[in-house]
């Protein structure tokens, strides 16, 4: 079975337990970390390719943590035209993919840290961001 | 010695292409260059600017009469409701009116994906917008029901009239419950995990300008790209100066303004459809007001940086929702604006609802305007309210 590409997104009560371990010693997972991220509020994201035969039992797992769960199978892109450059997505954005560049207090998005939450996309005031499939 | 001037002696200035206009942040710069007396003896005009979502926002239009005529007493655009309680052919379209079918937050967090904003911003864009009216019929008045496309361009008259826009400062809201939070202050964490502001800080009109020194009815503003008006005080003006425990004053809090302006000059980039999770749909308006430097006093107020400007912190999740007294304290515009802050002790990242990229680019926009001899100021009819007058909010009992 090929590895599926999953984002886990952990609030800051569980970002330190040690649910990685677990999934490879109970479930008997494989397990990949693509991108990993701990925010100063203590709220972790993950990027993971995983494989086993108790994958669906291991998402389930999750789950039951706490852990939101959801597929990376899309990109997040920022529609230019729309976006005010607010800022509103940035505090809401767990991993600094949108942040505000001092002093001239400007958006960016940088794509590379962006792990498909997707939280900016219904946060964005103005719905400049935008899911691709 | 200050120098005095008059909006008759600004004006010939501007007319001659020789007044000096500066943004407020330039300003800034200037009075840490050369002193307050010395700036504003420079400076003639000032120019302020924000853009952030502003509820009480909305539209008169007049559609026209159809044959027969009718006298349309409900009314849809883009299937949001308009209120048609005036004269035949009239309608208000208000930013925050939702579809009637709109799921709002029965499926919570409701998204409000589209409201009374966007329906502005799709005429403004010149883009065709459904009109649907019902009406009971009279002998001058047969028609029932008509659906029909309308643009901007096509109906008689479309003016906006913001009841309450251009709040003078507004409140840094944090939620300390255990639970996420969707407010018209945005998406708030649980347990402070972010703090959301929403004004432009040193840029913002109505904090340059404390005292209603300048702004009054009459005067002539950028509003949503065009031109227009302040008509009046905005409602809930309560204008005051704010201080701290020790009596130290934190800049001004409490003022709003009425304004008006023709539609049909106004433009997308600065009127946008705006949804928050959770909370509804409503608009972004721009604002942008010029300060006339009459004084060396109007020049100190319109001279105060974000570090001399203070916003309070409330809890959105405890005291706001439940019209409680207080707050967590006051935070300046440079704490604001640095990113994090401190309330309770922990640091809480910060975040802008209000666009200072924006604010920025309408003062430097207003300020090409009154450069180029194409806007001139006007002298207010009447002053508004002012801290001084004392004015606060009355509750509403029930």
């Amino acid at each position: 079975m090929a590895p599926k590409k999953i984002v886990l997104r952990f609030g800051a009560d569980i970002s330190g337990n040690p649910v990685i371990y677990r999934l490879v010693k109970d479930y008997d997972l494989m397990v990949n970390i693509v991108k990993a991220n701990v925010n100063p509020q203590k709220e972790g994201t993950l990027v993971l390719e995983l494989t086993g035969e108790k994958y669906d039992q291991g998402l389930e797992f999750l789950r039951r943590q706490g852990v939101s769960v959801q597929a990376l199978t899309r990109e997040v892109v920022r529609n230019g035209d729309r976006c005010t450059m607010c800022g509103a997505c940035t505090a809401i954005c767990p991993t600094g993919a949108l942040f505000i560049e001092r002093p001239g207090m400007e958006v960016r998005f940088d794509g590379d840290n962006c792990v498909v939450c997707q939280l900016c996309v219904k946060a964005c005031p103005v719905r400049a961001m935008e899911v691709r499939l | 010695m200050s120098a005095e001037k008059t909006y008759a002696e600004i004006n010939e200035r501007i007319k001659a292409g020789k007044a000096v206009v500066l943004t407020a942040e330039e300003l800034i710069d200037l009075v840490n260059e050369k002193g307050l007396t010395e700036a504003s003896r420079q400076v003639d005009v000032v120019t302020t600017g924000t853009f952030a979502p502003m509820c009480s926002s909305g539209a008169f239009l007049n559609f026209g009469h159809s044959a027969p005529r009718m006298r349309m007493s409900r009314v849809w655009l883009n299937n949001v409701p308009a209120y048609a309680g005036i004269a035949a052919v009239d309608a208000y379209i208000g930013a925050t009116e939702v579809p009637e079918d709109d799921p709002l937050n029965n499926n919570y967090p409701g998204e409000f994906r589209y409201g009374g904003g966007h329906v502005i911003e799709d005429l403004v864009a010149g883009r065709p917008v459904r009109l649907k009216a019902l009406s009971y019929g009279t002998d001058c008045y047969p028609r029932r029901e008509i659906e029909t496309t309308i643009t901007l361009n096509d109906i008689n008259d479309a003016f906006l009239f913001n009841p309450r826009n251009a709040y003078q400062n507004y409140n840094c809201a944090v939620n300390t419950t255990d639970r996420t939070i969707y407010t018209y202050m945005g998406t708030l964490k649980p347990r402070l995990g972010n703090a959301h502001y929403s004004t432009s800080g040193q840029l913002s009109p109505l904090l340059k300008d404390p005292h209603f020194k300048t702004t009054g009815i009459g005067t002539r503003i950028f509003l949503g790209g065009g031109v227009g008006y302040v008509a009046w005080h905005g409602t809930q003006h309560f204008p005051a100066i704010q201080t701290d425990a020790q009596g130290r004053e934190l800049g001004a809090n409490g003022g709003t303004l009425a304004v008006i302006g023709d539609l049909k000059q106004m433009s997308p980039r600065w009127l946008m459809g705006t949804s928050y999770l959770g909370y509804g749909a409503t608009l972004s308006v721009g604002i942008g007001i010029p300060i006339p430097v009459l004084n060396e006093e109007i020049a100190r107020y319109a001279a105060a940086s974000d570090a001399e400007l203070y916003a309070p912190v409330v809890d959105y999740g405890t005291t706001y929702p439940e019209r409680q007294p207080g707050n967590l304290g006051f935070v300046s515009y440079a704490q604001l604006k640095s990113g994090k802050i401190t309330v309770n002790g922990r640091e809480v990242p910060t975040a802008p609802l209000s666009s200072y990229p924006r604010a920025r680019e309408i003062a430097a926009t207003l300020k090409q305007w009154i450069g180029t001899g194409k806007f001139l100021l006007t002298e207010p009819v009447q002053l508004l309210p002012s801290p001084a007058d004392g004015l606060s909010g009355k509750p509403l009992n029930g």
